[in-house]
């Protein structure tokens, strides 16, 4: 299985090294750094590569890569998700996953790869369980510990660890129980160039926040379970009473987790909350091109559309724009080519715009693709499939829980071909 | 250098709080000489006798270590410290061993009696830790001691510590592979260990040091198939891959059919050559199992099926490892018609992360190829972004190419239009790429992608036209006469294409279809020998051909470009140049030596030469199983295990059988063959007792914990049963599921008794006879119905999970077999209060209206954990399943009093689970009790007297009940929602006896699980005549929600609604035979006073059931 995880940031400098077996020398990311070199952008790095010993199977996530040596065959899912798990772990520790964060905690860190694998199985990764054994840091107890000399590092087995329900700890107490639930889609939706749907899909998933004492049972029913085309859960959930009565059924893990991933089948219709005119052209001859967007609300339910942005990747010919903004800021990187408008809020009486030139290098041919717009936006208070929770109830505990739930429409890979 | 130094810094500086005098530490320059010097400091700190400073000193360490510096010269420093009492001290000293143990191999020996030491620790997170460093440390000195130390840890009671024994076995099977046979003996045994926190990790390690010993898998293949569910996410994606290998070697092709069918059916396009191919592959290798096949239809192994159902419902794991292990058991394992569900999820993956993208898409591609079909509905979602990463845009690519056919090509068509826009260009190379090949594997769009990549010739990219080029040139090979024209025009374009590649294309098309452009070529000749010196290596040797080409057909016009073509080359610096050339020349230029190949050059040169094939490069990467390393390699990496063929016929599958309870045979079998033979079954489950126990013989205080756990287990595995069951949307429903799988395994545990008396006497004669009716079974059942398979596995799978407790209890009982039965009887009581006092803890209550019936069993699953927790075993006679009588809520009724029967007593009770064989009867379980000095034989039941209507299916017949013995059986009675009492005749070998059950009418209905809205909604329609009210007083002691509820369900087989008012009890139910609903709600008031009203179609029913609840909550 795993055999050692090294993490490489972006400028390819090694600064963590671990290993689960015996050592193995950090010159085996040198194959792995070349690659990379190549590479124009680091997402085009090959997740698996072949060493004439190893295998290199790596994740690259916010700036850092997470590099893991392999010896045998393993699933390369496997190590990916694990990856992924233990960068969620580093998120989850320390509220962000950076080079500086992790060298700050490095310890805690080295503490906790130690506990998550065993000769390079995966050992604990809940969080519930982790945390129980290794405290997060905070400022507070840095500072009780260095007066009392206490530790971080609990001497007990983790309850979780033998219970049916490991990703829930034991003797959980708060004064105030609440639970909240977050119900966020994304819309992910290609719009050819007259404002076509090419296609679209709704993609949703369901963030809980729950602090409730002792052992709680909770069941989660929708009004339109029905809708819900593709589901995926936490191991909480009973997956047999969600195919039996379309409800969530399940003791919560203490904390932030997400409690359920959906998909809308692209066959129900996908409500578009915008339209998109644009006219992207570059002139036969003299060395500029125009542009013209405009953005208005289409099928919004009502709502306010907010935190409105367009992001343009133009082709490398384009040296410079020069734009008006009725409404927003705009900025063009010259070393990208990325373009962004940051409107905000889409007001429905006047259209935001965004018009005028751009200026090619002189003497190369002209652009033959356009580039495509990708849009960001959020609709506060709505799911746009129309989702909506019927009710939470708890079982288990005699106290009422305080319940919330919120719901949200966010853009996710939202594209506009041009 | 500079970074870590920087990092230096910052450590310093935010360490300087506590120790001041380390912040001074001049070692920002990383000088070695300072190093040094630090870690003189640190060897101070760590010989202090203060905490805090070895705390402080570690935590240095230990981030030198991370960065990968040297710190083994503090090794004899660091060692000391193992015993220390702060535990991340000696966290992080066991870190720092473990890291240079290897090198400082003597120094190392010092710290090994700590761990002996904290390998008998009371606390089990030392004990485990302890084995954890003890085997990370690689020093073969210590072979002997980690052998030890596993052996030990793998009988340990937590099965925390067990877990780790299973992690220990890889790492001492690297450091020493002498020691194979002792590890295989270990893993043995912690196969058989019946939790789910073992499972994983034991599996694991199997993969690791004995993959090829299969056959200790046969007697825990059904446990691991009931366990999955449960089991933590990695060790699912271990079990899952392993047992995807094992049901390779095991069970049948479930397609061997469907390839008979379809053999000589139409050919599809590409998609389906391959099933064709393998087809023939089927026919050739397995004709005879195959001519076998067609007079039987193929009957699937239950034991295969179970494992399909099992894994399905992990297609909906948030773990993408999970599902792609899934998805590729479906895809090596399952009938065609069934593959179509992993699609769903895998098109779910493509929205992780763009890693899992990319080893999702490389798996869809294979199966694409494959099964084509099972992907055309998400074909949209291989759509390509802009933004993706090259690598995802290429594989998509791929997948959309592989999906193409008659009907969505043009919607593809179209899209790749779109994509030969894009600015990445290499992506526009493999679109172009996959235009060809949709364009050679679709005739009707060839000419439509052909005149579409001609346009593209004008393209001012020169990579896209060279592309172009050399898709055209594949495709023109096809049908070259209808194109001259565009030979033609690509002749023009060779002035101005620079690209190696293309210019070779274009000669190349030039020189083979010459008679097409008989007037264009010679000219085109004439051009490249002017410019051959300056051409690539590629394009000269295609001017070499060209010019032989011409030369023979064409010679008057050519000759003398060939013959100064063929000089040029003559000096070329390359010499594969050099040799072509001379090789040419002897060929077509007729001289006196030229031998008689020159007779035939036309013939060598201008032979028709077969249009190449465009082919996936994912085309028979199915070999590899899917998901794994070797398959996203396409090669072999170390370690891999090849995914076996089927075999040609089944393996006995009766190795897998555990112990079966007679009850669940009985039933199962009797709805198979109607009672075709009276068969003792137990005879079965004796002879197959033998070798299950082998693995086991520890300590009787092991035994006992793990007793427990197996009957947490087999409680988990119901759970896991029954969610499978709703999806499969089996006719039954649910809830009678659940109380299936209980009442199994009360049922079996109850067996007991009846096969130790009758071990003695089941001979190996009937034990040969069963097994080879087991295995002939396939070839006879030629009548069965597919409906008939699905109960068997059904009703095969869930006994199979009895079998795991059953073969448990049946080492016990071997052990046990000298003692004598009577002890049992006071342990009954204990028994049932353990269960009772246990029910209040409801740890992990998994039902939210818990029934009676539904605590016993999460009971176990508390009780088990809180043993676990406490580290204490109880005796192993607490729950031995002997044990377990009726749960208490079951009331007995008497059938035949002591006296009256002579020594034979028979009681009665309603067993409350659905009776299998027949959904409309209600299942009785009667017991037997021979108190008799004589034995009793041929126990059955005679001539049925009932009311019109109603049914018995009366139980098997059993054949002998020794003196002093008890057995149960269990007979279902259609009571057709009457109370009318069902008569007949108890037969001995020697006497008969009139008796008469009759139902109580609570018993007459079955729980339903309602919610509160369907309730409200279903009261609402039962008013007026169906509606009976009453006013009580409640019992004193019954005056909280909890005993009215223990008392209503006691009363009649009701479930619990969930109910948001406290002050109201709401039940529901359905009658067995008419499925009338039933509503019971109890609303209570101010001081005991209650009111209960009860809707039910049937009045009569209601009316008695108002009187019998009043009864019970009144007295």
């Amino acid at each position: 299985m795993i055999h050692s995880l090294f993490l490489i940031n972006h400028t390819g400098d090694i600064f963590l090294e671990k290993h689960w077996k015996s050592v193995i020398s950090r010159g085996v990311c040198d194959y792995f750094l070349e690659v990379k070199e190549k590479a124009v952008e680091p997402e085009n790095v090959p997740p698996v590569l072949q060493t004439p010993h190893h295998y290199l199977i790596s994740i690259y996530r916010d700036k850092l890569f997470f590099l893991s040596v392999i010896q045998t065959e393993v699933p390369p899912l496997f190590v990916i998700e694990f990856l992924h798990r233990v960068a969620d772990t580093f998120q989850d520790y320390f509220g962000e996953c950076s080079e500086s964060i992790i060298k700050d905690n490095v310890v805690t860190v080295y503490e906790l790869l130690e506990e998550m694998l065993d000769n390079g199985f995966p050992l604990a990764t809940e969080s519930n369980i982790l945390k129980e054994m290794i405290k997060p840091p905070t400022i507070l107890r840095s500072v009780v510990n260095t007066l009392t000399g206490s530790s971080n590092v609990g001497d007990k087995l983790p309850t979780g660890q033998l219970s049916n329900i490991p990703w829930r700890r034991a003797a959980v107490k708060y004064t105030n129980n609440e639970a909240y639930f977050d119900v966020i889609e994304e819309i992910d939706a290609i719009l050819d160039k007259s404002g076509m749907t090419v296609f679209a899909e709704i993609q949703g998933v369901i963030e809980a926040c729950t602090r409730l004492s002792g052992m709680p049972d909770l069941t989660l029913s929708f009004m339109n379970p029905r809708l819900l085309d593709d589901v995926s859960f936490h191991p909480c959930v009973r997956f047999k009473r969600w195919e039996s009565e379309r409800v969530l059924s399940f003791i919560p893990p203490d904390g932030n987790f997400t409690l359920m991933t959906y998909h809308v089948s692209s066959q129900n219709l996908v409500a578009i909350p915008v339209y998109v005119k644009q006219n992207i052209s570059f002139f036969e001859t003299g060395s500029c091109g125009r542009l013209d967007i405009t953005i208005g609300p289409k099928q919004t339910m009502g709502k306010m559309v907010e935190g409105l942005m367009v992001t343009v990747h133009m082709p490398k010919a384009v040296l410079s724009v020069n734009l008006t903004a009725s409404q927003g800021n705009y900025t063009y990187d010259l070393a990208t080519k990325v373009l962004v408008w940051d409107i905000g809020k889409l007001n429905p009486q006047k259209p935001p715009n965004l018009r005028g030139t751009l200026s090619v290098q002189s003497g190369a041919p002209r652009p033959e693709e356009n580039p495509a717009l990708d849009i960001k936006l959020k609709i506060q208070q709505l799911a746009i499939s129309g989702l909506k929770v019927n009710r939470l109830d708890m079982y288990g505990e005699k106290y009422k829980p305080f319940k919330g739930v919120k719901y949200m429409t966010k853009a996710g890979k939202f594209q506009v071909r041009t | 250098m500079s970074a870590s130094s920087a990092f230096n810094d910052e450590k310093g500086g935010s360490s300087s709080v506590g120790e001041p005098e380390y912040g001074h530490d001049p070692a920002s320059g990383g000088i070695f000489s300072s190093d040094y010097k630090r870690h003189d400091d640190l060897k101070e700190m760590l010989d202090s006798n203060k905490d805090s400073l070895k705390l402080e000193a570690m935590k240095r360490i230990v981030a030198m270590v991370a960065r990968g510096k040297n710190a083994s010269d503090l090794f004899p420093a660091v060692v000391k410290n193992v015993a220390c009492k702060n535990i991340e001290v000696k966290k992080l000293v066991y870190v720092y061993l473990v890291r240079y143990a290897e090198e400082q191999q003597d120094l190392a020996l010092l710290s090994i009696s700590t761990f002996q030491r904290g390998l008998k620790d009371p606390n089990q997170l030392i004990r485990a830790s302890a084995l954890r460093v003890l085997s990370s440390i690689r020093v073969t000195i210590i072979v002997p001691i980690m052998m030890l130390a596993i052996k030990e840890a793998a009988s340990d009671m937590s099965p925390y510590v067990r877990k780790t024994a299973a992690h220990a076995i890889p790492k001492l099977y690297s450091l020493d592979p002498e020691q194979k046979d002792q590890l295989i003996e270990v893993i043995e045994k912690l196969l058989a260990d019946k939790t789910t926190l073992v499972a994983g990790s034991v599996v694991m390690a199997f993969e690791e040091v004995c993959p090829e010993r299969i056959d200790l898998i046969h007697k825990n293949y059904r446990k691991l198939c009931n366990l999955l569910i449960d089991v933590e996410e990695w060790g699912q994606v271990v079990i899952i891959n392993m047992l995807t290998r094992y049901a390779r070697t095991q069970f049948l092709n479930p397609n061997i059919n469907e390839s008979l069918l379809e053999e000589g059916g139409e050919k599809t396009f590409y998609g389906s050559e391959e099933d064709e191919d393998e087809d023939d592959e089927d026919k050739d290798k397995k004709a005879e199992v195959a001519t076998m096949a067609k007079r039987k239809p193929y009957v699937m192994d239950p034991d295969h099926r179970l494992l399909l159902r099992n894994t399905k419902p992990l297609l909906q794991s948030r773990n993408a490892a999970v599902v792609m292990a899934v998805a590729q058991l479906y895809f090596h394992l399952a009938p065609k018609a069934e593959v179509g569900v992993i699609a769903k999820a895998l098109v779910r993956l493509l929205r992780s992360h763009s890693e899992v993208q990319y080893v999702v898409l490389q798996n869809v591609a294979t199966m694409t190829i494959k099964r084509r079909g099972m992907f055309e509905p998400y074909l949209k979602s291989f759509y390509i972004r802009s933004t993706d990463p090259t690598q995802i845009k290429v594989l998509k690519l791929e997948v959309l190419t592989n999906l193409a056919n008659e009907t969505n090509i043009s919607t593809i068509l179209r899209e790749f239009q779109t994509y030969i826009k894009s600015m990445d260009k290499d992506f526009v190379a493999a679109t172009i790429q996959a235009i060809g090949r949709c364009a050679t594997n679709i005739g009707e769009v060839r000419d439509t992608c052909l005149n579409g990549l001609v346009q593209l010739l004008s393209n001012r990219d020169e990579l896209v036209v060279a592309e172009s080029v050399v898709v055209i040139k594949k495709l023109l090979q096809m049908q070259p006469e209808k194109h001259s024209d565009i030979i033609k025009h690509m002749a023009k374009l060779i002035d101005n294409i620079q690209v190696p590649m293309a210019r070779a294309s274009i000669l190349w098309l030039i020189g083979e279809y010459c008679e097409h452009v008989p007037k264009i070529s010679p000219d085109v000749l004439r051009k490249m020998a002017k410019s051959f010196t300056n051409e690539e290596d590629i394009v000269k040797l295609q001017i070499i051909n060209l010019a032989a080409k011409l030369y023979l057909t064409n010679s008057k016009q050519t000759k003398l470009l060939t013959q100064y073509v063929l000089n040029l080359a003559k000096y070329d610096q390359n010499y594969d140049i050099r040799d072509r050339a001379r090789f040419i020349r002897q060929l077509i230029v007729p001289t006196e030596k030229s031998g008689a190949l020159s007779k035939y050059a036309k013939k060598l040169f201008l032979a028709l030469k077969p249009a190449p094939v465009l082919e996936s490069p994912f085309k028979d990467r199915d070999h590899f199983q899917l998901g794994s390393l070797s398959h996203l390699l396409n090669a072999k990496a170390g370690g891999y295990q090849e995914l076996p063929d089927w075999p040609e016929a089944a393996p006995d599958p009766s190795v897998r059988n555990v112990e079966v309870p007679e009850w669940t045979k009985c039933s199962s079998r009797e709805k198979r063959k109607e009672k075709k033979v009276e068969k003792p079954f137990y005879s079965d489950s004796e002879g197959e007792s033998g070798p299950t126990e082998s693995a086991d013989s520890e300590s009787d205080s092991a035994n006992g914990s793990e007793s427990v756990s197996g009957s947490e287990v087999s409680g988990s595995g119901s759970e896991s049963e029954e969610s499978e069951e709703g999806s499969e949307s089996e006719e039954e429903e649910e809830e009678e599921d659940e109380e299936k799988d209980k009442k199994k395994k009360k049922k079996e545990l109850k067996k007991k008794p009846v096969q130790e008396s009758e071990s003695e006497q089941s001979s190996e004669e009937e034990e040969e006879e069963r097994k080879h009716e087991r295995k002939s079974k396939p070839r006879k059942s030629d009548s069965e119905t597919e409906s008939g398979d699905e109960e068997e596995s059904e009703s095969e799978s869930s006994q199979s999970e009895s079998d795991e407790s059953e073969s448990e209890a049946e080492v016990k009982k071997k052990k046990k077999a000298a003692q004598s039965k009577p002890p049992a009887k006071p342990v009954k009581t204990d028994g049932k209060k353990e269960k009772k006092e246990m029910s209040l803890l409801d740890l992990d209550d998994f039902e939210p209206a818990p029934s009676p019936q539904v605590t016993p069993v999460n009971s176990f699953l508390s009780s088990s954990l809180v043993t676990d927790l406490e580290g204490l075993s109880l005796s192993d006679s607490v729950l031995s399943p002997a044990t377990i009588a009726p749960s208490s809520a079951l009331k007995s009724y008497e059938l035949l009093h002591r006296i009256t029967g002579e020594g034979l007593s028979v009681e009665y009770c309603f067993s409350r689970q659905p009776f299998s064989p027949d959904a409309n009867m209600v299942a009785v379980q009667i017991q037997f009790t021979n108190n008799a000095t004589s034995d009793t034989k041929n126990l059955h039941m005679e001539d049925v007297k009932l009311q019109s209507g109603m049914r018995v299916k009366e139980f098997p017949e059993i054949e002998l009940l020794p003196a002093g013995e008890t057995t149960t059986a269990v007979m279902g009675i259609d009571f057709c929602d009457s109370t009318q009492a069902a008569n007949f005749q108890l037969c001995t070998h020697t006497r008969k006896f009139f008796v008469s059950i009759q139902p109580p009418v609570g018993e007459l209905m079955r729980p339903i699980f309602l919610t509160e809205n369907e309730f409200k909604k279903e009261q609402g329609q039962l008013m007026g005549m169906n509606e009976i009210t009453e006013r009580l007083t409640l019992d004193v002691k019954c005056r909280n929600e909890h005993t009215i509820v223990q008392r209503v369900t006691t009363a009649a087989n009701l479930s619990r609604v969930p109910c948001g008012s406290d002050k109201e009890c709401r039940f529901a139910g359905r009658t067995v035979t008419s499925s009338s609903l039933v509503l019971v709600t109890v609303a209570t008031k101010e001081e005991g006073a209650a009111q209960l009203t009860v809707n039910c179609e049937k009045m009569v029913i209601g009316t008695m059931l108002v009187k019998d609840i009043l009864q019970a909550l009144t007295q």
